[in-house]
């Protein structure tokens, strides 16, 4: 099972932090900074796995992975495999590149609920149930259209003759795709 | 804006975000989220605030409370965006809510009926958001409240949904198996659904099942073996595809799957092993997902009953691993190579040199991967440089979670596989001073123990050699700043024991190391008492030895700081020492005879060496005792008494707590100490209970006493002596030596021929000359050891005959187990066991020496009212002094007075007051509850002989403390 999702950056900045199982803020923000001191001591062209014990306590394993400023950590247990697990951050990633064009550390603060909904298409319950980024793609987008269409459809509805506004809906509509 | 899609956020975020981002220190930092949080709290309460602005305020919460601030106060709106009937909103709700809150948040109740709704929408991207909250927010309580939608769930035509469902049912199953005990069928049911990701999907929670109970899911072997068959073959759509491995996470979970199910089950195993074979031959290995399905497959060749042809297959791919120059791909190789070497252990040789490269890798996980596998594959012949490696590493490192944990397997392996006692001990001492205050205080005594025991009675020459080393490297690592304080508490233990046994360092030397430990280390109250104690004994057996005892200045301002300290136990091992010091030697060797720190302790706990006194004072007319419960009026006492004699008895009020506090019983000694100096005449019922408890960890079928006992079974045991059977530990420390020989002998041979085979392998491989000899100190037995008889306890009798340099013939060895046979019970120092013919025999026992003492002195009080001191100069001296006279006329007066009660009763009362005066450093409420009892009971003739008793007990246990403490409580208890 997966512990934890974290994207931090190399300051230490914490990017996206997401828990499987619930955990105090303080204990959160404890957790975060004791992998960013392990993550930040270690030098380059090493492994990407670290005994996670000392600080997640039994039977943690954490893998992470570094993207230009960013840290991609997942904390899990022995149920899962740590070369899949590395994998996984590598389907993560792509999707994110994907979604965002060349994503950068900016996408992912800025795009924070979306950033949520992906990982919950890959990691259910601190299960993995997809793999594929253009699944994942596929449902993202599907939920993202739903969120625009009621609006837009009001908008027509409402200001069937406005023309300014339903070019303002086109245009939003274009964009969406 | 596009490639945000819904998910559009304000300028105000951005520029929250942006402010945060260029902080320049935490203090800015927090200054920017604190006025945020201040304008969220003002804005978010505002009324008609419209639904885009109020999720992107939730939005900035969730944002707010990632960075580790408080955003409680916002939690209540998040909650009500999750009613909200647009799913933009309600998915940022959902969002918010699974991030702020856990399942049993006092806001969870308003939750519940929105998800039970949900659950049951139209939109099956709203039942995806609500099954996720399900997953984080539904606990125990609340399983039956959404439990029948999630059931229905299962069927629900969107595989999307049935996946999750299935996850959120094996979350309800992580949370309260029980509750959902009846349905856990649905996953078999679910394992064949059309939809290759719900099926993936049903692999989680079964691998979970399976785990808890194999034999139940035997049947479905067959059925993985199939899907693992059709994925491996890529019978799935491409769809499942990542990085062009078809499904790989569902290979994986079915391989770990199979490995549970064909652990130990030839029948099972052989089922699997084509398709296992299959994804060897076939599987990508170029690519990391890949090799972790390789590796998975690694994991269940080496769980499953063995095959040959897999094992080979799966040595290639370590083999691979091992040679990558990914980090990942060794780490991996590593972790393999430790599972396959349980069945193969000659596939570790042929990697020598990679381990090795692993073991010097720059990268700490890689290296701590690789200590774990050499932990795994350590036998006597490696042990050394093994455990050397270890330390040093573990010196190395800073992280204390793996300092603990890599000393207690260099301890385990010590224990374990030592070659010789003096490398035992060196190695302790290297762990003891890395990574002191880390290990566990067992392993301390048992170190004691170690040095105390020795190699058994069979060679004392060997024995004394090893205490005089330890001695000899204690006064030398003493040197040292700031050393850990369990190893101080060895070092001071030993030095008092040994110190001046050899007669190679005088007492001054000792005894001013001694105290220079207890002023440098003035802080650790134990350390302290452990120093007292160890110059008491130092003093003691230079008295013993009738040699003229100079106490040093140093030493001589410990002890009166001491005397004043706080703590009630290092004053009473202060008082102790300077009561010991003015004993003389006959008194001295009683109490604290050298070198029985092995002794057993007699207890005679029915008191019986007082009968005599008992039968005389009876005749001359006191009444018989008559048990507590026969007696009426007297409530308070025979609560009290109850307690103390018959513990396990159920009436009466408990006093205690359940497990008796292990500091109380020292704390406790010093009241006795004072009470049994200076009003030894007043009968009081606290009295029995303390000292009771004080002798309790001493008597061996007491069940208290097991309780305070040093708890040995944690603790391998596998090297030193075993404790408790004589004859193995003869001949144990006879194989011990015997082993020591021949991989002495062998360990040369091992290495040299060693490298010969490896060279003639591969003669042209440059391998520096230093790595090929730590390659053949750890690995070189290898493949021999196994001839050779392990440190077995059995094993060696024959082959003692053979070794040259075995020390003990083998006649003297039978002798020496016959004697040891006769003895019930060998010289322990843990084991108090029950007194035996031979030890008694064997030791001056100080108590039979007692009873003498007392007896005169007892009667000798009684009857004439003399002072004590004048018959027992040296024992009674001490304790009676001021108050004899008190104390022996009351006694007098009482004994005359029998005949008559109520007469009997005037002196003790109108003793009172000068008792209580001389006692003034007593507690008052002592005083108080003594004089209530005394009122109480005054009455009783029965009192005349109990006092005496008592007395006599009191006297008795005080010794018997300074004795047992001396040999036992100093390993029995903390202190």
């Amino acid at each position: 099972m997966i512990k934890a999702v974290m994207v931090m950056n190399t300051q230490g900045k914490s990017r996206l932090a997401k828990f499987y199982e619930y955990l105090s803020v303080e204990k959160q923000q404890e957790l975060i900074r004791g992998v960013f001191s392990v993550l930040c001591s270690r030098a380059e062209n090493v492994s990407n796995f670290i005994d996670a014990e000392s600080i997640f306590g039994l039977d943690s394993r954490l893998v992470y992975k570094h993207f230009a400023t960013l840290y991609f950590v997942f904390v899990f247990d022995s149920s899962e495999n740590e070369l899949a697990v590395l994998d996984l951050i590598q389907v993560f990633v792509e999707t994110l590149d994907k979604c965002f064009q060349n994503v950068c550390e900016l996408d992912i603060v800025f795009n924070y609920s979306k950033i949520h909904t992906i990982l919950d298409e890959m990691v259910f319950g601190g299960q993995v149930v997809e793999t594929s980024s253009s699944e994942i793609m596929k449902a993202v987008e599907e939920i993202s259209k739903c969120f625009l269409s009621p609006f837009l459809l009001s908008c027509v509805k409402m200001h069937v003759d406005d023309v300014r506004f339903s070019t303002f809906a086109l245009f939003l509509i274009r964009i969406n795709r | 804006m596009g490639s945000q899609g819904g998910f559009y956020q304000s300028k105000e975020f951005l520029d929250l975000v942006k402010s945060i981002g260029e902080a320049r220190s935490k203090a800015e930092e927090d200054r920017i989220v604190l006025n945020e949080i201040e304008t969220l709290k003002r804005r978010i309460s505002e009324p008609d605030i419209p639904k885009r602005k109020m999720k992107e305020y939730i939005i900035r919460l969730v944002y707010i409370e990632m960075l580790g601030h408080d955003a409680s106060f916002g939690y209540i709106h998040a909650v009500k965006m999750t009613h909200d009937d647009s799913l933009l909103v309600k998915r940022t709700g959902y969002l918010a809510v699974t991030l702020f809150l856990n399942e049993d948040h006092d806001l969870i109740i308003l939750i519940v009926n929105t998800i039970q709704k949900d659950l049951k929408s139209d939109n099956y991207l709203v039942v995806c958001a609500a099954l996720n909250a399900v997953c984080k927010l539904i606990n125990e309580e609340t399983i039956p409240a959404v439990l029948p939608q999630v059931m229905e769930l299962l069927a629900h035509p969107k595989e999307a949904v049935r996946k999750k469902a299935i996850m959120a049912l094996h979350r309800f199953y992580q949370k309260s198996p029980s509750s959902v005990s009846h349905l856990v069928s649905n996953f078999r049911k679910r394992l064949c659904d059309n939809d290759p990701g719900v099926m993936g999907a049903t692999l989680c929670p079964l691998f979970e099942l399976i785990a808890r109970d194999v034999n139940s899911y035997k049947d479905l072997v067959i059925s993985f073996v199939s899907i693992l068959k059709q994925v491996a073959e890529r019978r799935l759509s491409k769809a499942y595809d990542c990085h062009q491995m078809p499904a790989p996470f569902i290979q994986i979970k079915l391989l770990k799957i199979l490995a549970l199910l064909g652990s130990g089950d030839k029948q099972a195993s052989e089922n699997m092993y084509t398709v296992v074979g299959d994804i060897f031959r076939k599987c990508d290995s170029s690519s990391n997902i890949g090799n972790a399905v390789l590796y998975e497959c690694i994991c269940c060749v080496s769980s499953i009953y063995p095959n040959p042809k897999l094992l080979e297959s799966a040595a290639d791919v370590i083999s691979r691993f091992l040679k990558s120059d990914s980090h990942n791909l060794k780490y991996m190789g590593i972790d393999a190579l430790g599972r396959l070497i349980k069945i193969s252990p000659e596939i570790a040789e042929q990697h020598q040199l990679a381990v090795i490269d692993c073991l010097e890798d720059p990268d700490d996980t890689l290296k701590r991967k690789t200590f774990e596998l050499l932990y795994k594959m350590t036998k006597s012949t490696n042990v050394e440089v093994i455990v050397d490696r270890m330390i040093d590493y573990m010196i190395s490192i800073s992280d204390n979670h793996y300092k603990t944990e890599i000393a207690s397997r260099c301890v385990e392996l010590a224990e374990q596989f030592a070659p010789s006692n003096q490398w035992f001990i060196q190695t302790m001492n290297r762990v003891f001073e890395h990574a002191g205050d880390l290990v566990n205080i067992k392993v301390a005594h048992s170190l004691m123990r170690l040095i105390a025991e020795g190699f058994g009675e069979d060679d004392d020459n060997a024995d004394s050699k090893l205490r005089s080393s330890a001695v000899e490297s204690y006064l030398r690592i003493l040197g040292e700043p700031k050393l850990p304080s369990v190893f101080l508490q060895v070092i001071c233990w030993v030095l008092g024991e040994y110190g001046t046994a050899d007669g190679m360092f005088s007492a001054s030397d000792i005894t001013g190391k001694l105290c220079d430990v207890a002023e440098a280390y003035s802080n650790d109250e134990t350390v302290k008492a452990y120093a007292t104690t160890a110059l008491m004994k130092i003093y003691a057996f230079e008295i013993a030895a009738r040699r003229k005892v100079d106490m040093l200045p140093e030493c001589q301002s410990l002890m009166e700081e001491l005397l004043a300290s706080h703590s009630t136990d290092l004053q009473q091992r202060a008082y102790e020492l300077q009561a010991v010091i003015g004993l003389d030697a006959h008194a001295v060797d009683c109490i604290m005879p050298s070198d029985a720190s092995c002794e057993d302790i007699e207890v005679d706990r029915d008191l019986s060496f007082l009968n005599d006194y008992i039968q005389e004072a009876i005749e001359k007319g006191a009444q018989p005792y008559i048990p507590e419960s026969e007696r009426s009026g007297m409530l308070n006492i025979s609560n009290f008494r109850n307690q103390d004699h018959h513990e396990a008895s159920s009436h009466g009020l408990r006093f205690e707590a359940y497990e008796l506090p292990k500091p109380a019983v020292q704390s406790r000694i010093p009241q006795a100490l004072i009470a049994s100096t200076e009003i030894v005449p007043v009968p009081e019922p606290m009295y029995p209970r303390e000292s009771y408890q004080t002798t309790m960890p001493s008597i061996p079928s007491d069940a208290g006493s097991a309780e305070l006992k040093l708890r040995l079974e944690g603790v391998q045991k596998k090297w030193g002596r075993p404790t408790y059977t004589p004859a193995t530990s003869t001949s144990n420390s006879t194989s011990q030596k015997t082993v020591n020989g021949t991989s002495q002998g062998d360990g040369a041979s091992t290495v040299s021929s060693m490298r010969e085979t490896y060279d003639s392998r591969k003669p042209q491989v440059e391998v520096s000359h230093e790595k090929q000899k730590l390659a053949a100190s750890l690995f070189g037995g290898s493949s021999k050891t196994e001839k050779r008889p392990a440190t077995g306890h059995k094993a060696a009798k024959a082959s003692s005959h053979m070794v040259e340099k075995s020390h003990v013939p083998k006649s003297s060895m039978e002798v020496a187990s016959d004697k040891a046979a006769s003895a019930q019970q060998p010289p322990d120092l843990l084991d108090l066991g029950e007194p035996t013919a031979t030890s008694t025999a064997l030791q001056l026992d100080p108590f039979k020496q007692l009873e003498g003492l007392l007896d005169t002195t007892e009667v000798a009080s009684a009857v004439n009212g003399a002072p004590a001191a004048s018959i027992s100069p040296d024992i009674m001296a001490l304790y009676v002094d001021t108050a004899a006279g008190i104390h022996n006329k009351n006694d007098a007066d009482l004994l005359s007075g029998l005949s008559n009660p109520s007469v009997t009763n005037m002196p003790g009362t109108t003793a009172m007051p000068q008792v209580t005066q001389s006692s003034s450093k007593r507690p008052n409420p002592k005083d108080s509850l003594e004089k209530d009892a005394l009122c109480r009971c005054g009455f009783a003739c029965s009192w005349a002989v109990d006092r005496t008793i008592i007395q006599a007990i009191l006297v008795f246990i005080y010794y018997y403390q300074i004795y047992a403490r001396d040999c036992h409580i100093n390993v029995i208890q903390p202190y």
